[in-house]
């Protein structure tokens, strides 16, 4: 499991996620402050329910996912020595970071 | 080999009044503590999502929710993790590109970064309150 998203490919996915979130941070705050405050639910629901911003939205936590996957790993790896436990954090969080992910695409479904 | 290898006697300095970390390493630290914080924070962003694009109650109760104190707090909280961690995130993503590398300008970045996420939470709570 450890070694799908191991060294150099780890770091690389980390930091392709990272450009990602940050780009579509930008985008997010910059339409956030042309939408009329204070922010009406009609504004929020018509703004995320449009294909593209759902797409960018989903994709935005398909690379929060994934960056949280290489992080969090490399903080179980550091800090947890004891092989067993080790196992089992990382099958918990894989496993965690799976359900947010269709819990995601099961809100973003019922609304575009 | 084994003994030869076998370092139980070296020195240990752990004082840590005397301990002084290079601004660097407090913002490594401060990165690492932000992402585990916002890592805890995405089941409840996911859940806040669902409930202000259900309906129109749904977004009124996310609003009133975040505008209790405690909330508000936590929402302080989780901007300063957002801001430090974006910062000194594309701090480390310019060293990659070798930007910034000697130590002189590393520790300014790292100042930089540090005040920066500060001044952003700052800004934040302004608007927030």
């Amino acid at each position: 499991m450890s070694r799908q998203l191991s060294g150099l490919k780890a770091w690389l996915w980390q930091r392709l996620t990272a450009v990602y979130m940050a780009l579509f941070t930008g985008y997010f705050l910059l339409t956030l402050a042309t939408l009329p405050a204070p922010l009406h639910y009609y504004h929020w629901h018509d703004w995320l329910s449009a294909t593209g911003p759902a797409v960018a939205l989903a994709l935005f936590y398909v690379a929060l996912l994934l960056h949280a996957w290489v992080g969090i790993r490399d903080v179980v790896l550091d800090y947890v020595h004891n092989a067993a436990l080790r196992a089992a954090l990382l099958g918990l969080l894989v496993i965690a970071l799976f359900a947010a992910g269709l819990w995601v695409v099961k809100i973003l479904l019922m609304v575009v | 080999m084994g003994m030869a290898l076998n370092n139980n006697n070296r020195p240990v300095f752990l004082d840590l009044t005397r301990i002084h970390l290079p601004v660097t390493a407090v913002l490594s630290i401060a990165h690492r503590l932000a992402g585990v914080l916002l890592f805890l924070f995405i089941p409840l962003s996911i859940y806040l999502l669902q409930r202000s694009l259900r309906d129109a109650q749904g977004f009124q109760s996310v609003v009133a929710t975040l505008g209790h104190p405690g909330w508000r707090a936590l929402l302080i909280m989780l901007i300063w993790a957002f801001a430090h961690h974006l910062f000194a995130g594309l701090r480390f993503l310019l060293l990659d590109i070798e930007v910034g590398v000697d130590r002189d300008r590393s520790r300014h970045s790292a100042w930089l970064v540090i005040i920066a996420g500060i001044a952003m939470t700052l800004f934040a709570s302004v608007c927030l309150v």
